[in-house]
């Protein structure tokens, strides 16, 4: 048994500099701009993918709410972004000149309290992670220390997406409602709409995601990786080997929430709006299928299903449009029924025995299989 | 109560109801340091619940577990865990996903936090104390293997070495040689009393066999109730045992 600690195997270092290769090289130099930056807003719904490799994959625990942290982190960043284009001579046809226009529309005239820090970008920033990683820990203490799991778990972060977007559209003067948050215009002065900034997002965009990988992949490394896979497996035997297994549990959402809001704010950033369309329930089922689609044990598995199960969405989309919730839902049955681990898991099974054997001809020794990826339980 | 700390479990009018059924009743045992009990009686006397009771798992209605003076029933699973309570559950609950290192890996009594967890490093003191648990439990050589390739007996021995590696001062076991052959059951037995040195140990077993073989003193349990209590020979020759449990 080796003492040392190694962040990928072979294997995955290949995997990843495949997926660096794709998103820094690839990628940029095969699509035009509009393409490109289409592909940069699926990559931030890979963040949330991400999230839920560690959530659901390792730990075993499904939520169908991850949009509420997507748009929470999405949501900071415009507010910060709307002030900024809300300066007093942009807005000077308003009756209340200097506050975003959607308040003015609906007879609101002053800022209000929550919005004032917002005019700072630190603040701004701290606030991405802080605030949705805040909700995940009232969310967590609630249900976990009260052993509420499984399916009842799901359900109630379905709710709180729900009751997020409702609160959206309901109070329209302080949130934009359902229009949303719109019409971002600059960051710090620098115009994100010009082909030259959506280059640098998606470039942003790509580090960040690289970044989120690797700290996935070291949580999934370490022991506590290993906690997360034994505790989806028997519950009791880690409680009563002395962890407390909510708190745990605590962690990894937390930590699923605080991935999937970078990817929201980085969503604003290079779509230029945020709106309530990419909170509620739909929005955030659709983010465990680019999982599920990915394989939910596979941190790379979920970057490309994010891609595909989008790609297919565009073309579909543009070619027939009334098809496409149904192909969307055969997807979802045909991962359930016949790869429940998906593209990640075919590959293990089809391709990786023979890329194994195409790579031990160069090394000396051959990897350990890397049991926290290999399971063969049916989703959920 | 002068002598209660010469006890190192005291188990005093303990109780436990589920909706008016009372699974255990009024139950008073008391375990000595280096005692191995074996606890037995018929199915539903309540054996399995009252290990349930000791380690947290289910909450009593009524009564007291002090365990070296400590108060059991008020203390989280986990806590009671690190108090020094170890428990081994009926049908074998290892982490089938991860290897037999790992899960002894897990058991190890360091970082249990979440940053425990995350700081923990597999150093060669953690390797040198799964290698020798895993000499012990006859499963040195299959460490890599992934757990849910181990048969059902080596399954029950894994997590015997979780429980060993916490070095808990009380250990609980329920049925540990169910559904093994004759000769696992041969093995486990000379595992029992190889770790037994310096703890205590609670077993519940239906085998009277291996009960004989194991047992300082033996409690048997009756519609959650100690219906008799003393060394194997007495018990079998008490009248009352014989009419519930070994008559048929």
């Amino acid at each position: 048994m080796k003492a040392g600690f190694s962040l990928f195997n072979r294997s995955e270092l290949l995997f990843l500099v495949i997926l660096i290769g794709l998103i820094f090289i690839v990628l940029p130099f095969g699509l035009d701009i509009f393409r490109l930056n289409l592909v940069g807003k699926y990559l931030t719904y890979a963040f949330v993918a991400l999230g839920l490799v560690l959530c659901w994959g390792s730990g075993g625990i499904l939520s169908l709410g991850q949009g509420l942290f997507f748009g929470l982190g999405g949501y900071c960043m415009a507010m910060f972004l709307k002030l900024e284009a809300s300066t007093p001579e942009a807005t000077k046809i308003q009756s209340t000149p200097g506050i975003p226009d959607f308040m003015d529309w609906n007879q609101i005239t002053e800022l209000p309290w929550f919005w004032e820090p917002f005019h700072s970008l630190p603040f701004t920033l701290l606030a991405i992670i802080a605030v949705p990683t805040f909700f995940a820990f009232i969310i967590g203490l609630a249900m976990f220390t009260r052993r509420v799991g499984g399916v009842y778990f799901a359900i109630i972060t379905q709710a709180f997406a729900a009751i997020l977007t409702i609160l959206i559209i309901g109070q329209q003067g302080y949130t934009g409602g359902v229009n949303g948050i719109t019409d971002l215009r600059t960051l710090l002065g620098w115009d994100i709409r010009t082909d030259d900034a959506k280059y640098v997002l998606y470039f942003v965009n790509g580090g960040l995601l690289i970044a989120c990988l690797l700290l996935a992949q070291f949580i999934r490394q370490c022991k506590l990786g290993r906690l997360l896979v034994a505790m989806r497996d028997q519950e009791d035997r880690v409680r009563f080997s002395g962890y407390n297994v909510a708190n745990l549990k605590i962690f990894v959402f937390c930590l699923a929430a605080a991935i999937s809001a970078i990817g929201g704010a980085m969503f604003t950033l290079q779509v230029g709006f945020m709106s309530p369309s990419f909170v509620g329930i739909v929005p955030s089922i659709e983010m465990v299928i680019y999982c599920a689609v990915g394989g939910r044990l596979s941190l790379f598995g979920a970057i490309y299903g994010t891609l595909l199960v989008n790609y297919a969405k565009t073309v579909f989309s543009e070619v027939l449009p009334e098809v496409w919730l149904f192909a969307m839902g055969a997807l979802f049955i045909g991962v359930v029924m016949a790869f429940p681990n998906g593209i990640a898991g075919l590959y293990q099974t089809y391709l990786e025995p023979k890329v194994r054997r195409l790579l031990e001809v160069g090394g000396k020794e051959p990897d350990p299989v890397d049991t926290s990826s290999i399971a063969a339980r049916p989703a959920e | 109560m002068a002598a209660e700390n010469d006890f190192l479990l005291a188990i005093e009018g303990l109780t436990v109801s589920f909706d008016g059924f009372r699974a255990v009743d009024d139950l008073t045992l008391y375990i000595d340091p280096n005692e191995i009990r074996v606890i037995i009686g018929p199915n539903g006397a309540g054996k399995t619940t009252v290990l349930d009771l000791i380690c947290g798992k289910t909450k009593a209605t009524e009564g007291s577990i002090k365990f070296k003076g400590q108060e059991l029933t008020a203390m989280r699973e986990h806590e009671i865990v690190t108090a020094g309570v170890g428990r081994k559950f009926q049908t074998p609950s290892i982490y089938e996903d991860l290897t037999v290192f790992e899960n002894l890996e897990i058991s190890y009594p360091r970082g249990r936090t979440v940053f425990g967890a995350i700081m923990f490093r597999r150093d060669q003191v953690v390797i040198d104390r799964v290698n020798e648990i895993a000499e012990m439990i006859f499963l040195d050589g299959l460490l890599d293997l992934r757990a849910a390739f181990l048969s059902h007996g080596q399954k029950q021995w894994l997590e015997i070495g979780m429980l060993l590696i916490q070095d808990p001062e009380l250990l609980m076991l329920d049925e540990p040689v169910a559904g093994m052959s004759v000769s696992e059951r041969q093995k486990t037995a000379d595992l029992l009393k190889k770790i037994i040195k310096g703890r205590s140990v609670i077993v519940i077993e239906h085998d009277m066999k291996f009960a004989e073989d194991i047992a300082h003193r033996v409690t048997v349990l009756h519609q959650g109730k100690v219906l008799s209590e003393g060394d194997m020979e007495r018990v079998k020759n008490d009248p009352k045992v014989v009419e519930v449990y070994l008559g048929h």
